[in-house]
């Protein structure tokens, strides 16, 4: 069976995130960007299922060049195959999942994992959209998996429990840590990940439906007071939060 | 600008959500705002007290109605909520953004090929509707426009107030359905051993490294418990495997929004702060009186949590009994 994994490549969750000059974007500068964290746990399904019942997985991305770092993460993680789908400018979440669906059916994957969203933009639309695009069943928030022949058994995560879902292939995932334990690329995984060619394609042009028209920082917190520091400053801290912040 | 805005409301257990309240409330200040009709609908099977959502600004509601559809099915809702906002003729959709709208919604979105906006936080309606919401894990907040005819909104919880209950009763349709597509379905929900999950909970208490160990918990139990609070996790104590990660606050875990949060033993990384900084009040206890996490807290206690914590706890074990 043919698996494609889709991932996208995003600020470090330890980046400090200033605003560029043009009050649309991020400033760059001093940030380091990594496989988005969720898309691990995509990968690691992918390649697990690829272990236990074989096939082959390749891995997709939409965005400029500087993606093909990611992508060889995944190569490097045992991937065995990433495609770039070039795009310069920002696109929204159904842009991309435009892109992906388009690569996907080219490919003929019946099965697709995705992160439960990427750490950028947090959207968590892209999995749903692709899936709807190619008329795929789709599962979100994903920390269980078990696929028997065509039959498919998902565990999603949702407030205050979780949820059973019966499906069937072919299918899309959004991947939620704990699903698994994203494996570590050894060093023959990353010195075969560097000699392996990424595929560059041109997606279909798309016109944005989501204009950004700003972005801005957090109204700032005040720091409030430091009220002691023994057990001593409790009984203040009690008062006040009855009192002041009328919580308790 | 608009002809019609439609709220989708949850049902769990066949009682309407609070976060849907609040999104009929938004729904409401739409309507007024770009001077258009809102209604609401709900898919699923019995559903209590349906009519008093007619109290926080809908005069309609439609229950589209089927025994099997008292659980989430995507493949069902997202057939039924397509045909019902064709029909309905709106043009502005709201949905909460709880777990099954966010798996809701974009699909939505896709079978319309129309734009979303997802978790948003606050909207301002001049010549075009700029929705904010936060983008980073709460790092960063953009103002984006829509631009497609249908526009389709997502609301978080504990934003936006729905407010004191009007008492106006709103009209109820039952539109009975028949044979909904349960290609995908939820055939079971097991609940996390009835204890109240980040996510929705109003008082928040979460431990860090700063317990030392797993079995220091149950300080923060014991507090949680004492405060009618859910357990929090930084995501150190989750990977160390304390805790199990539906418990983590922070960028690569749940963002919180609840009226307190209490940090213990919490230094503050900025993935964490990220997580939890738009809760109404913070208390920080942590032995560093430089930790982060002070810079942001409302009150502070720069102590042992070992020594401070279980006098908190009695201290507020007494002001309950009063």
């Amino acid at each position: 069976m043919k698996i494609a994994v889709c991932v996208s490549h995003v600020p470090d969750t330890a980046a400090k995130i200033s605003i560029g000059s043009d009050g649309k974007s991020i400033d760059p500068n001093g940030v380091t960007f990594v496989l988005n964290p969720y898309d691990e746990f995509a990968i690691e399904e992918a390649l697990k299922i690829k272990d236990a019942q074989g096939g082959e997985v390749v891995a997709i991305s939409v965005g400029t060049d500087a993606n093909k770092e990611t992508l060889r993460k995944a190569l490097a993680m045992g991937v065995d195959s990433a495609v770039l789908l070039k795009e310069d400018k920002d696109r929204d979440s159904i842009g991309i999942a435009k892109a992906l669906a388009e690569e996907i059916k080219a490919q003929e994957a019946k099965l697709v994992f995705f992160g439960k969203q990427s750490v950028d933009f947090d959207n968590s639309i892209t999995g749903q959209v692709t899936a709807e695009l190619l008329d795929y069943n789709c599962v979100t928030v994903v920390v269980g998996l078990q696929i028997d022949g065509e039959k498919v058994t998902a565990e999603r995560e949702i407030e205050g429990g979780r949820e059973i879902v019966e499906t069937s292939l072919p299918l899309v995932i959004t991947a939620q840590k704990g699903l698994n334990e994203p494996r570590y690329a050894s060093l023959k995984g990353i010195m075969q990940a560097k000699k392996k060619t990424i595929e560059e394609k041109t997606p279909a042009p798309y016109e944005n439906m989501i204009e950004l028209v700003a972005m801005k920082r957090p109204p700032a917190k005040q720091p409030g007071k430091i009220l002691g520091e023994d057990s001593s400053a409790v009984p203040e801290l009690v008062k006040l939060l009855r009192e002041e912040a009328k919580v308790i | 600008m608009a002809n019609k805005v439609l709220v989708f409301l949850e049902q769990r257990n066949g009682s309407i959500k609070k976060s849907s309240l609040e999104a009929v409330k938004v729904g409401k200040d739409f309507a007024d705002k770009l001077s258009c009709d809102v209604e609401a609908f709900v898919i699923g099977a019995e559903i209590s007290d349906l009519e008093k959502v007619g109290s926080y600004g809908v005069s309609k509601v439609t229950h589209l109605k089927n025994s099997e559809l008292a659980m989430y099915s995507s493949t069902a809702y997202l057939k039924l909520a397509i045909k019902h906002v064709q029909d309905s003729g709106a043009d502005i959709l709201l949905f909460p953004n709880t777990s099954l709208g966010k798996d809701l919604a974009p699909r939505v979105a896709a079978k319309l090929d129309c734009g979303i906006a997802m978790d948003c936080i606050a909207f301002n309606f001049g010549d075009d509707i700029i929705a904010t919401r936060p983008v980073y894990a709460g790092k960063a907040l953009i103002d984006v426009k829509v631009n497609s005819t249908v526009k389709i909104f997502t609301l978080r919880p504990n934003v936006f107030n729905a407010g004191e209950p009007s008492g106006d009763s709103a009209n109820v349709e039952i539109n009975e359905i028949s044979d909904p597509d349960l290609s995908t379905k939820v055939v079971e929900i097991k609940k996390s051993e009835g204890k109240l999950d980040v996510a929705e909970a109003d008082i928040i208490v979460s431990g860090g490294r700063g317990l030392k160990g797993a079995e220091n918990f149950n300080l923060i139990e014991e507090l949680a418990e004492a405060l009618g609070a859910a357990v929090g996790a930084s995501r150190a104590v989750v990977d160390a495997g304390w805790r199990p990660h539906g418990e983590q606050v922070g960028q690569t875990g749940k963002t919180v929004t609840p009226t307190l949060y209490v940090a213990i033993g919490i230094s503050g990384a900025i993935q964490h702060l990220a997580g939890m900084r738009s809760s109404k009040y913070i208390v920080a206890i942590n032995k560093d009186k430089d930790a982060p996490i002070f810079s942001i807290a409302d009150y502070g206690i720069a102590g042992d949590a070992f020594e401070v914590v279980p006098k908190l706890i009695e201290e507020i074990k007494k002001l309950k009994a009063e």
